[in-house]
């Protein structure tokens, strides 16, 4: 083989999945993903070596946490459909999604902050509350920077920074997003499933 | 973009380029310069300041066990120290001086113009001095930390450790944690997306190799520290219980977190440094290097297996035996790419003519270290021996066995062979010669006897003992040779400024090495390649001679790309190039948003919640800042 010959013309910034930005993002995924694994491996290791119950005061309510596992579902197939819009030029439509998404965003927020609010527990009380309460709130933290980095492409999506073929922004924040979302799918299994079955 | 040859002559595209890429000399210019050949020589002038103040650390305390009964310093200082020297040399010198050849050789060995990410390259430099600032900042109120480098709870719990100590301990490490996961998001993109065309992944360097590994460690490793070390000022700070066994909590969740993170963190700070040395010794052997192909897959072996081993340093816990039983085996299968590596160094050796220059010193030196501390190792992979010699002056050898023989040394030789190429000036051999010997024997001396402290018996972090031990002699020789191995590191010092001053003049390729960072003039220019190369082989500079089967190299032609500050992209594994990428300006948003996080950290440590507020205010809109898109980014899409 010889040395690859460079073609003549080349795309400038071609974005992309392949893109800097993309792999950029794909990575820092790949590490909060490894955080939240190893916040859950606590959960289960200091629930393996509980002397009594665990939880202590018994498995979390589904009242308000199941409804709102389908709200941030749900907010991830209004993202999903921003930005499925402006894959097609269609820009308005990526507005309207972003906004659908932070109200459903806020929702889950404020619903968490209710059921904190009735939490016979706080974070001091055993060390199941420090793990309920410090998993739920770096996932509820990384909720609030997911909305801040909506917020922001939403402002330069009026400003018509984004086009069918330049859009590498609005799709970062969307993978973001929805991680996010499978995060919380670990995060409510972990917590609020499993002490039902195991 | 027309990617074709430059019609320019070759002093006026020196002029053009020059333009684009040169930092201005100015004070923005030293705060806002994203050039990755100044932020790597900035990472390898602090990480070495840093190897310095954790030397004379460790100075100090074998002052103090030079003989019996001494008391130089106070139990609590001498508890500081050993502290503070642990988390100095694993933390703020080995990992960060790796980072800052690979920082620097990089994009040149690569064939690119700059790393990946230049912005966050620059960021990533200030946080590592935000972290080391923050750390050593507690020694001026005298609560360093003080719980030991891993840091073992219930000892650290605020219950015990009352103090701002192992605040300090926690918050610097997380902001640690930040500059080290940054930079390995940009190795890694810079590896996959900024390669020379041609550069396939079976003709990457191995000490692209090594530092690659060790970036993927970091990103799965490093967040378990950083849980780690949140859960413990969440614990010392709002009063949790993660480690309080009296609510709930357990005391070795700490060493699990800590060794998952640790045991794959010796591979980060042994990898490069052994890729160094896989790229080194090919040089002053002249020939390339026997079992390529093994050696870069022994490289990610280890990086991977590296995970499967944390339990070996909890043996000693009481954990059920068929646990350690599998730990025990997945300690000594690890030996096994070690092995490859080594053998491979030895034949290129045994093949080739070797050229003892003093690089080639220090790598010699490496290997015989390595194996020293790698057979000191696999011993203590068997549980029953690692029952006897646990929390003993045994351990303390090996690990120094480790550390210095495959990071220090590997980072001497390195400058050796790499300052030429930075300063444009040759080290002089005759003091460079004189400098080996003296590390080499100083340490020797310094830490041989160390195994034999610990199989009598001495405990490692006691602040002193008594006579009649039988420890008397061999703790007075290690004192010797530590001191006889700082007068080496010290010899070392005098031969950079005397080269800076005296030196040779290098000129482009002083070791007639294979690579391509040996293409461009010592030092290089701020743009690197005035045209960007093709590369049609494993050594791009040694093709006339080899007349291996294959492509050939092309350095002196390709694309210009001088009508904006632009590089070449390419596809992840074949090196295809595919895109024009726009690089960006010289910014002082990673400067700021450094400093305006050290702020928002003082604001946790000292409990001042309004500081930390407005300080995190400020980081998030520093950020959105950094983020949003320039004008000319803005015009070049719309």
């Amino acid at each position: 083989m010889t040395a690859s010959a460079i073609p003549e013309r080349l795309p400038v910034d071609a974005g992309g999945h392949g893109a800097t930005g993309a792999w950029g993002m794909i990575l820092v995924i790949v590490t909060e993903a490894s955080l939240f694994a190893y916040l859950l491996f606590s959960y289960f290791y200091l629930g393996s070596m509980a002397r009594g119950g665990w939880p202590p005061s018994g498995a979390p309510e589904l009242r308000l946490a199941l409804p709102n596992t389908f709200i941030l579902l749900l907010s991830s197939v209004t993202m999903w459909w921003a930005e499925a819009g402006i894959r097609r030029g269609a820009r308005g439509r990526l507005r309207v999604g972003m906004l659908a998404t932070m109200a459903l965003g806020i929702v889950f927020l404020a619903i968490q902050l209710v059921e904190y609010h009735g939490k016979q527990f706080t974070p001091r009380t055993d060390a199941y509350g420090s793990l309920f309460y410090t998993i739920t709130g770096f996932h509820g933290a990384h909720v609030a920077v997911g909305l801040l980095m909506i917020a922001v492409v939403s402002v330069r999506a009026g400003l018509g920074h984004f086009t069918q073929r330049h859009h590498l922004a609005v799709t970062n924040v969307t993978w973001y997003w929805h991680f996010v979302d499978v995060v919380w799918l670990a995060v409510f299994t972990s917590l609020y499933l499993s002490p039902r079955f195991l | 973009m027309a990617t074709s040859a430059p019609a320019v002559s070759a002093p006026s595209l020196h002029e053009k380029l020059l333009r684009i890429w040169e930092t201005p000399h100015s004070l923005f210019g030293v705060l806002g310069t994203v050039d990755h050949k100044k932020i790597g020589k900035r990472y390898l002038v602090t990480a070495f300041v840093f190897l310095l103040l954790g030397g004379i650390e460790a100075a100090l305390m074998r002052l103090q066990l030079a003989g019996p009964d001494r008391h130089v310093l106070s139990p609590e200082a001498y508890n500081q120290l050993f502290t503070m020297h642990g988390v100095t040399m694993i933390f703020l010198y080995a990992s960060p001086i790796l980072s800052g050849f690979s920082n620097y050789v990089w994009p040149l060995i690569l064939g690119s113009r700059d790393m990946a990410f230049p912005r966050l390259n620059a960021f990533s430099y200030w946080m590592f001095l935000a972290s080391g600032i923050f750390l050593y900042s507690s020694f001026l109120v005298g609560q360093s930390p003080d719980r030991g480098w891993f840091a073992y709870a219930p000892m650290t719990e605020g219950t015990y450790s009352p103090g701002l100590n192992m605040d300090f301990y926690a918050l610097g490490l997380i902001l640690l944690t930040i500059s080290t996961t940054v930079g390995a998001i940009n190795f890694i993109t810079t590896v996959f997306r900024l390669r020379a065309p041609g550069m396939s992944i079976n003709r990457l360097p191995i000490f692209v190799w090594g530092t690659l590994t060790t970036s993927f460690a970091i990103l799965f490793a490093l967040p378990s520290l950083t849980v780690a070390c949140v859960m413990l000022y969440f614990d010392r700070r709002f009063g949790m219980h993660f480690f309080d066994a009296s609510s709930g909590g357990h005391p070795l969740l700490w060493q699990h977190l800590f060794w998952i993170f640790g045991h794959p963190w010796v591979y980060v700070i042994v990898l490069p440094a052994m890729g160094i040395m896989s790229d080194l010794i090919p040089v002053f052997s002249r020939r390339p290097l026997v079992g390529y192909t093994y050696v870069a897959l022994a490289t990610v072996a280890t990086g991977i297996l590296g995970f499967g081993v944390w339990v070996h340093h909890m043996f000693a816990t009481g954990i059920p035996a068929l646990s350690t039983d599998f730990f025990s085996a997945a300690s000594m299968v690890i030996a096994i790419p070690s092995a490859v590596a080594v053998f491979a160094w030895l034949a290129t050796i045994w093949q080739g003519r070797p050229v003892m220059r003093t690089p080639f010193l220090f790598a010699a030196g490496f290997i015989v270290l390595f194996v020293m501390g790698g057979v000191s190792g696999v011993v203590t992979a068997a549980v029953p021996f690692d029952w006897q010699v646990t929390d003993t002056y045994f351990v303390v050898a090996h690990l120094h066995y480790v550390l210095v023989g495959i990071n220090v040394f590997p980072v001497i030789a390195g400058f050796y062979f790499w300052l030429p190429k930075m300063t444009g000036r040759m080290l002089d051999e005759r003091l460079g010669r004189w400098n080996f010997w003296t590390m080499f024997l100083g340490f020797n001396l310094g830490f041989f006897p160390m195994h034999i402290a610990g199989l009598l018996g001495m405990p490692r972090r006691v602040y002193t003992y008594p006579a009649g031990l039988g420890w008397d002699a061999v703790n007075l020789i290690t004192t010797i040779g530590a001191y006889v191995f700082a007068v080496g590191v010290l010899l070392f010092l005098v031969n950079v400024f005397v080269s800076f001053r005296r030196g040779r003049v290098a000129g482009p390729n002083p070791w007639d090495a294979p690579t391509l960072e040996w293409a461009v003039s010592s030092p290089p220019p701020p743009y690197n390649f005035a045209v960007l190369p093709t590369v049609g082989s494993r050594h791009p500079l040694w093709e006339e001679r080899l007349q291996e089967p294959g492509g050939r190299s092309r350095i002196d032609e390709g694309p210009a790309l001088a009508e904006g500050r632009e590089t070449l992209g390419v596809s992840p594994l074949d090196a295809q190039a595919n895109e024009v990428i726009t690089m960006p300006e010289d910014s002082l948003y990673p400067f700021f948003l450094a400093v305006s996080l050290l702020v928002t950290f003082y604001g946790l440590l000292t409990g001042a919640w309004a500081l930390a507020i407005a300080g995190g205010v400020l980081d998030v809109a520093l950020s959105i800042g950094w983020l949003w898109p320039s004008h000319r980014m803005v015009e070049a899409v719309s």
